[in-house]
């Protein structure tokens, strides 16, 4: 039995639930095939790819559908191999490139040459060009954005790139300029209640709106996560009624528990105690980012405003450090090494002014 | 191999060689930026001394090395193609080597491939006997990935082969190539487009195409969303135009993924945290790009009336440093929050 994620995930751009506008004007842009190249952009759980799924149906009918996965192998110029795994049907084909890290060049460079020197056998004439999908756009190495660029130009007439990522501000600007940016908004918590009861009635049960509001609330415009924590609930409890628990994701508690150590007193020995928990995050897999975001929220909360500035001011210096270096743990540690000093000495000061 | 990528090789095998009337070969719809890239140089617009320089060349003249940089979407990868094909017309192939950011360009590939094909020397005539350039020519383009080592490499053989081949780099960032190579090249720099002329191209590609622009309002805006990218300009009407039906200005915005004016103006007024946070949130979950808003935030505090001097500078600087985490990768979610809180002490202290 599937997830509901997949199972009632829309499959033609016009029962997509929101931005409808959207999908409408995407339907009109791919009538004709002269479109360009095009980068989709938005948080995740905003439902870039299963629009971006829809639109290839709407291009290439339903065989776009039938999916299989492979492996593709790769040499580097070091005669080093890799491999990667892909999704691809007659019409497409799917990677991660930065499943194989620093190597993404080789992969982006091998792959679109080969798929824009093939071309499209349909005899019914439906469409000249295949699509390349690349997720994760924005995690690419500097050189593999590089090595797009012409790629892009040369073979724009056999191959189509769609590319996904969570924001464009990585994306270099050369990229950019040879893309129609397609922007996807995060679904508005009532857009997701709604998306929530239609799905509750697909499955034939019945959604109090108290409750499907309060599950959209906490999945932090999420509809991914939203659907999951939704049927995490109908597992715990049905009928539903419209007070019962929302699971709230492990994590979220366990970054604000971290956050309220670092409160209680600031040392050395609370500190150790601190880094116990960061590791603990790490090794669940919780990106390093999100955990920088989640212990700033928590620990300016009762700052002054001077000292809510220090504390981001600080928190953007250490998360950017982090992404040049590799080591996370350092780095979140020093931030929050950082932030006990800032308030130990604000707390010191207060009481001396006390007296 | 993959059994998508074998689906319907290209092959010479498989050419119909039985009927005699060969159908002509339709052309596959390509973007309007292809579609429309110069054919001669004469095509190019602005950019009136490398055309020049190029167009003495086409009438006789010695080609220096050359270099090229400037920002995207300028016509510097159109202009040397151009050229090119009219250099060497039906003997380009030969002629000309084209090596861009997704090939190797290691220094073995220089080494090797590029030093082969400068060292042979090639006759004044062509096969027909017509005249054509006593040289050959190499294109690297996107040679901003190149490695320092490998463009060392390929110093030498520019220096040594000057007699049977020139070198064309074209990059956005002249200061990524090494010195020993720019001072070995005629240095062009693209710059952005004017606005005229930018205007007057997509006002012509508008009339081909059949898209009506009104009085040429619109075509004003447009070229305000694409900052002298042509290239940026050319994308956003045509998809305009495809996705909307008509060129609009919202529609213009939406396609470019600027920031509307509204949100820029409500970041700089902000005056406490919470209210930050929210904006912050909402910012990201609407899917804006911060470093878009740093860009159209730059321009809004330099010419805000409400603004101290104090203040601009404060927040300029914050602007500078925030920007260059996030091309370096620093999280948006930090950077604007940063940012941030120095435009709320900056109007908290006029
Ligand atoms: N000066 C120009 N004259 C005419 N068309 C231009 C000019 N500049 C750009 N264009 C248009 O923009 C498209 C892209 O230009 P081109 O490939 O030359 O950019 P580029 O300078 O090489 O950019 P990049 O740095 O991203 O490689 C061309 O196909 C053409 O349609
Ligand atoms: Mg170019």
């Amino acid at each position: 039995m599937s997830l509901w994620v997949d199972k009632h995930r829309p499959r033609d751009l016009m029962k997509l639930d929101y931005h409808k506008d959207q999908a409408l004007r995407l339907k009109n842009l791919v009538q004709q095939s002269d479109f360009p190249h095009l980068l989709v952009y938005g948080p995740s759980g905003a439902g870039k790819k299963t629009r971006i799924m829809c639109l290839l149906r709407e291009l290439y009918g339903s065989g776009a559908e039938r999916l299989r996965q492979e492996t593709m192998h790769f040499t580097t110029p070091s005669n080093k191999k890799i491999e990667i795994m892909t999704v691809s049907s007659n019409y497409h084909i799917e990677v991660n490139p930065t499943d194989v890290g620093i190597h993404d060049r080789v992969v982006i460079m091998d792959l679109v040459k080969n798929v824009a020197q093939t071309h499209q056998i349909d005899s019914s004439g439906q469409r000249e060009f295949k699509v390349v999908i690349l997720n994760e756009v924005d995690d690419l190495t500097k050189d593999a954005q590089h090595a797009l660029r012409r790629t892009m130009e040369k073979y724009v007439t056999t191959c189509r790139l769609i590319l996904i990522a969570n924001s464009i501000s990585r994306v270099i600007p050369a990229i950019r300029s040879r893309c129609l940016t397609i922007r996807v908004p995060a679904p508005t918590e009532t857009e997701i209640a709604s998306v929530l009861h239609a799905v509750c009635k697909k499955e034939g049960l019945s959604l109090p709106s108290e409750l499907a509001m309060r599950i959209a609330k906490c999945a932090d415009r999420n509809l991914r996560r939203a659907l999951l924590m939704c049927e995490s609930c109908k597992v715990q409890q049905y009928p539903f009624t419209p007070d019962q628990k929302v699971p709230e994701p492990d994590w979220q508690i366990y970054i604000r528990d971290t956050a309220s150590l670092a409160l209680s007193e600031q040392s050395p020995k609370k500190l150790g105690e601190v880094r116990q928990k960061l590791y603990e995050l790490i090794i669940h897999g919780i990106p390093p980012d999100i955990i920088f975001a989640g212990l700033l929220k928590e620990l300016v909360r009762n700052c002054d405003m001077a000292m809510k500035c220090q504390v981001a001011n600080h928190a953007a210096q250490f998360e950017h450090r982090m992404r040049l270096g590799n080591k996370p743990i350092f780095h979140l540690e020093a931030f929050v090494a950082k932030f006990m000093a800032i308030y130990k000495k604000f707390v010191e000061e207060s009481l001396g002014d006390a007296f | 191999m993959q059994a998508f990528l074998k689906t319907g090789k290209i092959s010479s095998a498989d050419k119909p060689s039985s009927s005699g009337v060969k159908s002509v070969k339709k052309k596959p719809p390509a973007p309007w930026v292809e579609k429309y890239r110069p054919k001669t140089i004469d095509d190019i617009v602005d950019q009136t001394e490398v055309v020049q320089v190029l167009r003495e060349c086409l009438a006789g003249g010695d080609l220096p090395h050359l270099l090229f940089y400037g920002p995207p979407g300028t016509g510097k990868t159109s202009a040397i193609l151009a050229a090119a094909r009219q250099l060497f017309g039906d003997i380009t192939r030969d002629r000309v080597l084209e090596l861009n950011a997704s090939d190797e360009r290691g220094i073995q590939v220089i080494r090797d491939k590029v030093k082969s094909f400068s060292q042979l020397t090639v006759s004044s005539t062509r096969p027909d006997g017509r005249p054509c350039p006593p040289y050959k020519l190499v294109i690297l383009d996107e040679a901003d990935s190149m490695t320092t080592a490998a463009q060392a490499a390929l110093r030498r053989t520019m220096e040594k082969e000057t007699r049977t081949t020139r070198f064309c780099l074209i990059c956005n960032y002249v200061s990524r190539i090494i010195p020993p190579i720019t001072s070995r090249c005629s240095k062009f720099r693209f710059k952005p487009l004017a606005r005229e002329n930018v205007i007057k191209r997509l006002r012509d590609v508008c009339e081909a195409e059949g898209v009506d622009v009104g009085d040429g309002e619109i075509l004003h805006e447009a070229v305000d969303t694409c900052e002298g990218d042509l290239r940026r300009a050319l994308t956003a009407l045509q998809c305009c135009q495809r996705l909307i039906g008509k060129i609009t200005s919202d529609g213009l915005i939406e396609v470019t993924g600027l920031v509307p004016q509204k949100l820029t103006d409500e970041y700089l007024g902000i005056k406490n945290y919470s209210e930050l946070e929210i904006f912050v949130e909402n910012f990201l979950m609407e899917a804006y790009s911060a470093s878009q808003l740093l860009e159209q935030l730059s321009a809004t505090v330099v010419n805000a009336g409400h603004l101290t001097n104090k203040q601009k500078c404060v927040i300029s600087e914050k602007v500078a440093v925030c920007s260059y985490r996030l091309l370096d990768g620093g999280a948006e979610v930090m950077q604007l929050t940063d940012l941030g809180c120095t435009i709320i002490m900056a109007n908290n202290d006029p």
